[in-house]
């Protein structure tokens, strides 16, 4: 069955036995997109956070057959090393990962929230980055989510 | 004179009283009979009613109808994982709400179940700790139920996908079919159908 959508702003279609593949499974193995992470396969996780239609998505636990004709967001294209994204520009200012495996899904996550809520608090932060980081880099990334919020608004 | 005057009197009084006693009896009787019909009604309608009432209260449905903002989950009905609540919409917080990682449709790869409009039902419909009478009669009740007619309800229990997932709710993460309600969809829709049609008479507790 052939697939298509938009990721990271080009057209993409894919060719795929099942359509009930995960998109993760997608865009890591067939589109050679290995930032966003296989953490749980079962939404627990973050670790395959990407963004559908500006939404975030735990990726594994989303038929890419659902991706049709829609706008799919990476890692790779929230923003590049000239010209990086707040979340990104804030995660290198207090030098947030550790092993860093979690830390894509994180971002996304972060510039999701970031994108419908310019300036969240610690309680929404709570609410809303509800990923899983085994290195328990947690208090840097708070940090580091109000910074990117300062960031987007400057 | 008087006496034959006093006896046209006695007959007209009790006519009168008759015809009083007559109109009393018609609003006792017809009270009474629409008890009875109800009772009636009632008893032969908890059948319908109560396998109705067997889905309804089962984890699948009252799992997204908590009473304290926090979706439930699994047969022991623990507050989902995460630290998901209802939100502003019903549907989660602003960046992870339900669609994060529910779908349209279950997903045997991740083991998430999914169906159209998955979320929480609205806060005025918490049935989680209540009876089957309170529930059923906030389910009836206009003024809780979203504004909903008795048909637009029956439409609800009877064909809304989400409602009727109870009876696909796929696998878990571990590929552990999950439990349905006890009746099949087929005999729930029956008994759903058929209490509306007899009234839709809620039973006393
Ligand atoms: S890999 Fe998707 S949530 Fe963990
Ligand atoms: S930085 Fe290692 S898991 Fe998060």
């Amino acid at each position: 069955m052939k697939i298509s959508f938009n990721i990271n702003g080009q057209p993409q279609s894919v060719d795929i036995e099942d359509p009930n593949t995960p998109l993760l499974w997608v865009v890591r193995d067939l589109l050679d997109l290995k930032g966003t992470k296989f953490g749980c396969g079962k939404a627990a996780c973050g670790a395959c956070t990407l963004h559908v239609d500006g939404e975030a998505v735990r990726s594994c636990s989303y038929a890419v057959k659902f991706a049709e004709g829609k706008e799919v967001v990476t890692i790779e294209g929230l923003g590049n090393r000239e010209n990086p994204h707040p979340v990104q520009q804030a995660w290198i200012e207090y030098v947030v990962p550790q092993c860093g495996y979690c830390q894509p899904g994180f971002i996304m996550a972060t510039a999701a929230l970031l994108a419908k809520n310019p300036s969240p608090t610690d309680e929404d932060i709570d609410n809303n980055i509800v990923n899983v980081c085994r290195c328990a880099t947690y208090t840097r990334m708070r940090k580091a989510i109000h910074r990117a919020a300062a960031l987007g608004q400057e | 004179m008087k006496k034959i005057r006093l006896l046209y009197i006695i007959p007209v009084v009790l006519f009168a009283s008759m015809l009083l006693a007559t109109d009393f009896d018609y609003e006792n009787h017809s009270a009474k009979s629409t008890e009875t019909t109800n009772m009636k009604a009632a008893s032969t309608n908890n059948d319908n009613f109560d396998k109705m009432m067997s889905a309804l209260t089962h984890p699948r449905c009252i799992n997204c109808h908590p009473s304290d903002n926090k979706p439930k989950q699994g047969m022991e009905e623990h507050p989902h994982y995460f630290g998901v609540a209802r939100g502003e919409d019903d549907h989660g917080f602003a960046a992870t709400n339900c669609n994060t990682c529910h779908q349209e449709e279950n997903n045997d790869f991740s083991g998430v179940p999914g169906a159209p409009h998955w979320g929480l039902a609205p806060a005025s419909m918490n049935w989680e700790g209540l009876s089957k009478t309170e529930i059923a009669t906030s389910m009836m009740d206009k003024s809780r139920n979203g504004g909903k007619s008795p048909n637009e309800i029956l439409k609800h229990l009877t064909e809304d996908p989400l409602v009727l997932w109870a009876w696909e709710p796929g696998i878990n993460a571990a590929g552990i079919p999950r439990e349905k309600p006890p009746i099949s969809k087929e005999d729930y829709i029956a008994a759903v159908k058929g209490w509306f049609a007899e009234g839709a008479v809620i039973p006393g507790e």
